[in-house]
């Protein structure tokens, strides 16, 4: 049996197909980890865009589409996309990914572009409890992102940059649009671009540590999501979380869309 | 892409949509050279600065201009502006207070005074003693503020985390829509129907909202209108939490859009007074009516 996973996130669509072998356990994951995922066309609907992705994903994997048993969705898009068998929350497939890969995980922290929460996963992947920010860019990956533009670094070299500071310079500003501004401050003021780029992260590193809080920080953690690409907000996570060992996925965007895929195959 | 494109685009580009104009004003009729006293209010603001002259508590000139990258520059340009235009020296000017986000750092200020009370003083000069509710729309900040008949402060709320509802999120707006700020207003009610207020309550999140709506076929306008309708119910909710009373008064940059003001009154029931001042001079004017008083009162340091 083959199932279908779909991460609809806010900026690019996220694919895993399983192949449910039925022997031993483990389904073999057919296709999503290790393949570049797609960039949400601004020109398409989600749909549409669905679709497209959906299409390739399927002929990559040399899979046949209609034999694809059940489709899941998830994602800031995941009620948009028509073919769709069903729908589970962010929280939901990212705790039962997360699980699958890490089975002692308790809980999971998951920083998108434009989401940041923490999620508290039980042994079977179950979310029990999760604390997030839909609302505000501050402790999502699009912070980051405008802040590296500001600073005029790739995202790579962002991360790479913060890593080689270790000074602690304070951002005042909570809010994207203020902290712009905070950080142009810094750059007139001749603040070396490492620093600058680990008090951005620090900073988001904070938020999230603030949203992970709430439901309490319980090992293992495991943080997902494409900030996982980001060596220096990882090491600020870490450190804002106290704690010895964060664990991170090979494939970090595609935890949700492999717990969707999971879902979909244990659905009876 | 042909050339003639690309070069207006980039034109386009460079064009600084959120610029809004900087004013200096001194009164015509007046002459400083015959007031008793002298006072000077400086409002160091996060977006723009002002400096306010009074002549014996009248409002005599001022001067409001953007807020440069280092606030004592930005305090000693502010009043240059205003002298400048009627041949004062600093050392004509008996009292000088300072006030707004950048307070402390005016150099030549006798007295640093809070922004909030400043507003409820500047507000209670400019729509009267009737001024109950004061909403002071600022570059980065917004605040409800409740005050008595003498304009000073019982109560207030601010919001200065994030930037929606705050001027510097309607920049952004007018930069995206490539609409010079002063026209965002009017250009939200050339629209056939009012649309719903955009969802994203985030600045960064509207911005996309807003690309996507313009995708989606929206007009300029239209989208503008959502926004504006968003900011009108984002002010609102923070002032329902200390609660309306008339009269009402608004203050700071966005009081000059229409389409934030017309909006806030068509939801909270209540017209806003109208004055005849600029409303970005409210915090500096009460600041110098404060400096008036502790001179009149003998409290200053230099008599």
């Amino acid at each position: 049996m083959i199932t279908a996973g779909i991460d609809m996130g806010s900026r690019s669509i996220k694919i895993v197909l399983l192949e449910d072998i039925q022997v031993e356990g483990a389904p073999q994951i057919k296709y999503g980890l290790k393949k570049p995922y797609l960039m949400l066309p601004g020109d398409l609907d989600a749909d549409q865009a669905a679709t497209i992705a959906f299409d390739n994903a399927c002929r990559e994997a040399g899979v046949d589409k209609g034999g694809v048993k059940r489709i899941y969705t998830t994602g800031a898009g995941r009620k948009q996309v028509a073919f769709a068998t069903d729908s589970v929350t962010e929280m939901t497939a990212g705790a039962k990914g997360a699980v699958y890969l890490f089975p002692n995980v308790k809980t999971v922290v998951d920083v998108g572009a434009e989401e940041g929460r923490g999620i508290k996963a039980d042994a079977s992947g179950k979310a029990t409890d999760f604390a997030g920010n839909e609302k505000c860019a501050a402790g999502a990956g699009s912070f980051a992102e405008a802040m590296s533009r500001a600073l005029q670094l790739s995202l790579k070299e962002f991360g790479e940059y913060s890593l080689r500071s270790d000074k602690t310079i304070p951002m005042n500003a909570q809010c994207t649009v203020f902290a712009e501004s905070e950080v142009v401050s810094l750059i007139h003021l001749n603040t070396p671009k490492e620093d600058i780029a680990k008090a951005v992260l620090d900073a988001v590193a904070s938020r999230v540590c603030a949203m992970v809080r709430r439901v309490g920080i319980e090992k293992d953690v495991v943080l997902i999501g494409g900030m996982v690409h980001n060596v220096g907000f990882v090491a600020s996570l870490k450190q804002a979380m106290d704690v010895d060992e964060l664990l991170l996925p090979d494939h970090p965007e595609y935890v949700a869309a492999l717990g969707c895929a999971l879902l979909a195959a244990q659905t009876h | 892409m042909n050339a003639a494109v690309m070069q207006q685009n980039a034109v386009a580009e460079k064009k600084e949509y959120w610029r809004w104009e900087e004013t200096a004003w001194v009164a015509p009729d007046k002459d400083w050279r015959a007031a008793k006293i002298l006072s000077c209010g400086i409002d160091v603001g996060s977006v723009s600065s002002q400096a306010v002259l009074m002549a014996d508590g009248e409002l005599y000139g001022y001067n409001s201009m953007r807020t440069g990258s280092n606030s004592p520059d930005s305090a000693r340009n502010a009043l240059a502006g205003v002298m400048d235009k009627c041949g004062m020296k600093q050392e004509d000017i008996h009292y000088v207070v300072g006030t707004g986000y950048g307070r402390v750092n005016v150099p030549f200020a006798h007295r640093a005074i809070t922004e909030i009370a400043c507003h409820a003083r500047g507000a209670n000069y400019m729509g009267g003693s009737r001024v109950r509710t004061i909403l002071d729309m600022g570059g980065q900040d917004c605040k409800a503020i409740h005050c008595d008949e003498k304009g000073k402060v019982t109560n207030f709320l601010m919001n200065d985390k994030c930037a929606a509802g705050t001027g510097r999120g309607m920049e952004v707006i007018s930069d995206l829509m490539q609409i010079p700020i002063a026209e965002l207003g009017a250009r939200s009610f050339e629209v056939d129907e009012e649309p719903p207020a955009v969802s994203s309550v985030c600045v960064v999140f509207a911005k996309s909202e807003a690309l996507g709506l313009l995708k989606a076929g929206w007009t300029k306008n239209k989208v503008v209108a959502s926004y504006c309708q968003a900011m009108a119910e984002r002010v609102v909710s923070l002032m329902e939490r200390i609660g309306v009373e008339r009269e009402f008064f608004i203050t700071g940059g966005i009081a000059k859009n229409p389409g934030v003001v017309k909006r806030i009154e068509r939801i909270i029931g209540i017209e806003a007074l109208k004055t005849e001042y600029d409303s970005q001079i409210a915090g500096a004017l009460g600041a110098a009516l404060f400096g008036y008083t502790l001179v009149q009162k003998g409290q200053a340091k230099q008599g």
